[in-house]
């Protein structure tokens, strides 16, 4: 249905752009059929674009492909994304592949402008030329849309674009990606695709208060600006590190969003939706292989609680009655679960983490993994948001946090509250 | 080859027995492989079998036309129609799926709530029952009936029935309607009908709504039974 009423609306908007070349009488149309590119090549840049996720941003809901106005919204104002289709005057028409490598290698337009970095081109720098070119075959080839671009809105000072020099100053170094020769090929091709066009770590490395995020702290881990939620740290084996998961869980989590160890929610969700589930086998092994090495192996260290002990006592009690209730008939009682569709709780990372704002989440907001061609039917969550109070959801995490050799910390009535006004979308 | 790769698995399990219980546990502890088990987390607001909960503003799915839970799912997911929580929850869900969860709830048939006890005076209630059943013509208002069907059961495959719903939240949809924060594919005829209702309108609608009883079948009436007054984007003749 959507797809349909896509190409209908496509379909008009290149009979209205026709029209209107048509009633421009002296100017001369542009040839109306562009040398058929490779169709191997536009199929390969097609895969590209969809390791790059150029469709989370570039496309809006409801709207044509990549045709841009979705609103992002930043902790500098809104940005509205750009039209990527081949129109020449909304689009990206009149680029040449030299000029849509030199964007996504230097993060400049073709007339010297600087992007703003929500365009991911500290990441995209390492894409190489072969694959730009794939990307720029295949963005050529989409209909053309035409649909201006909506100005950004930023406030002061952040609206004067001649910041991102600063910016880039700090927080860009460019160059294509750089095997190496240690290690093996399909570790490199993991590296490419994680730190180039998978842009891993604009979540998963820390964004500072200028909206960058240093090399040296590279998937570190940090929590999203706007979303708020947590991405977890990918080298610590603490937080989300993968060194004592198979790549075949690996495997699962990210093509299927389900896997033996955990489920994927939130923004990860999105990444696995529109990019991940569509990378091949080989392609997903590779990342794997490149995640798995990222982790340092580090024995979980033991939890230091914020809360006076008699307060965490009286927590554990409630909580284990909350979640005998309302989660063991999942979860079961001893937390291990029905995997994959039933994610474990005993020994999963991500409710450890020093950071316990993902699993407040998931008990106020419930959630589904994404549909994906290993997981169309996912099984969801239920939001607990209107039947628990402040102080229950805080008892039932501190209790998952800390059951079943567990090693989180306790957490508070407080973090509880102030996650429950956070953005859904 | 995959005889190859088998063998290995054996040896695999074999050399490392203490894999073996965990493996075993992954095929025993599974989900029952239903849509009620997996739309656990929708029935804490709209019941296991979508018949509702007590809750006056989360509505009953169950029984209504499948076309129309489909439609309202995909502009959930889509933003189109908007309540955060829900926005949320189907965001990244295929369109192939949306359309099973509406089935599902289209063919289940829990007994509809028994009537509420309008809280609204008697000229109210008279005004409401002659919107419903008669509409009114000068303002541009047809009778509800006109489309919701003759016993406001709804019609296949996307007109929604009205009954068994709580008048706080028929209110909530109409007044969606009328300031244009509930919209659906154009020609949006739900929004041309509640622009011509006022505040009152609306009240009087839902309190009757809320309080009809139920006609002995509940459920919609079948694709093209009747000719609708006006165009509908929903439900293309």
């Amino acid at each position: 249905m959507t797809a349909m009423a896509t190409l209908a609306r496509t379909a008009l908007a290149a009979a209205s752009a026709l029209l209107l070349a048509t009633g421009a009488l002296a100017q001369p149309k542009p040839p109306a059929a562009k040398p058929p590119a490779d169709a191997a090549l536009i199929a390969k840049g097609e895969y590209l674009a969809r390791a790059g996720d150029c469709i989370a941003c570039h496309t809006k809901p409801e709207g044509a492909l990549f045709a841009g106005g979705r609103p992002m919204l930043t902790p500098f104002g809104t940005l509205h994304t750009s039209n990527i289709t081949p129109d020449s005057d909304t689009g990206i028409g009149k680029w040449t592949a030299d000029q849509f490598y030199a964007m996504m290698h230097t993060g400049r337009f073709p007339d010297g402008g600087l992007l703003y970095p929500a365009m991911p081109f500290a990441s995209y720098t390492k894409v190489t030329r072969e694959d730009s070119d794939a990307i720029y075959a295949y963005l050529r080839s989409i209909p053309a849309v035409r649909q201006s671009n909506r100005p950004h809105d930023l406030s002061f000072p952040y609206n004067n674009r001649s910041l991102i020099l600063g910016w880039r100053t700090l927080f860009f170094s460019e160059g294509e990606y750089k095997p190496d020769p240690k290690q093996s090929e399909e570790w490199n091709r993991g590296a490419y695709l994680v730190e180039g066009l998978g842009h891993c770590g604009m979540c998963h490395t820390a964004i500072n208060a200028l909206g960058g995020s240093s090399e040296s702290q590279a998937f570190q881990g940090g929590l999203i600006p706007m979303q708020n939620w947590y991405a977890p740290s990918l080298t610590s084996n603490r937080e989300a590190g993968l060194g004592d998961w198979s790549l075949e869980e690996i495997g699962d989590y990210l093509k299927k969003g389900v896997s033996t160890r955990g489920a994927v929610y939130g923004p990860m969700a999105e990444v696995v939706y529109n990019s991940l589930q569509y990378m091949t086998d080989a392609d997903i092994r590779a990342m794997a292989i490149y995640l798995k090495s990222l982790a340092q192996g580090s024995p979980p260290a033991p939890a230091t609680t914020r809360l006076p002990s008699s307060e965490s006592s009286l927590l554990l009690t409630l909580g284990k009655s909350i979640y005998d209730r309302d989660c063991a008939s999942c979860h079961g009682a001893q937390g291990l679960g029905k995997v994959p569709h039933y994610p474990p709780l005993a020994g999963n990372q991500s409710i450890q983490m020093s950071s316990a704002v993902n699993a407040i989440r998931m008990v106020l907001n419930g959630g589904f993994p994404p549909s994906t061609g290993g997981n169309p039917t996912p099984y969801g969550m239920p939001p607990f948001a209107q039947s628990l109070s402040d102080d229950e959801v805080a008892a039932v995490v501190t209790y998952i946090r800390t059951a079943w050799g567990n090693r989180g910390a306790a957490v508070s009535a407080r973090e509880a509250n102030t996650l429950r006004s956070a953005p859904l979308d | 080859m995959v005889g190859f790769r088998g063998i290995i698995a054996v040896i695999g399990l074999l050399a490392f027995p203490a894999l073996a219980p965990a493996a075993r546990a992954q095929t025993a502890e599974q989900p029952p492989d239903t849509m009620e088990a997996r739309l656990l987390g929708c029935a804490p607001c709209h019941g296991a079998a979508g018949e509702g909960t007590n809750n006056a503003y989360f509505p009953r799915l169950a029984g209504k036309p499948s076309g129309y839970l489909a439609n309202q799912l995909i502009a959930f997911r889509n933003g189109r129609r908007r309540y955060p929580p829900m926005n949320y929850l189907l965001s990244y869900l295929s369109e192939d799926y949306l359309v099973l969860m509406a089935n599902y709830y289209a063919g289940q048939t829990p007994p509809l709530p028994a009537p509420a006890v309008p809280d609204v005076s008697r000229d109210m209630l008279a005004h409401g029952t002659r919107l419903i059943d008669q509409g009114d013509y000068n303002r541009g208002i047809p009778a509800c009936s006109s489309c919701h069907g003759p016993s406001l059961t709804g019609m296949e495959p996307a007109i929604p029935g009205l009954l068994g719903l709580r008048a706080a939240y028929i209110s909530a949809q109409l007044g969606g309607w009328r300031y244009g924060t509930r919209t659906a594919p154009a020609p949006d005829c739900m929004q041309v009908v509640a622009g011509h209702m006022t505040e009152d309108d609306v009240k009087a609608v839902a309190a009757v709504l809320a309080a009809r009883p139920a006609p002995p079948d509940p459920s919609p009436v079948p694709k093209g039974s009747f000719v609708l007054p006006f165009p509908c984007g929903s439900q293309p003749q």
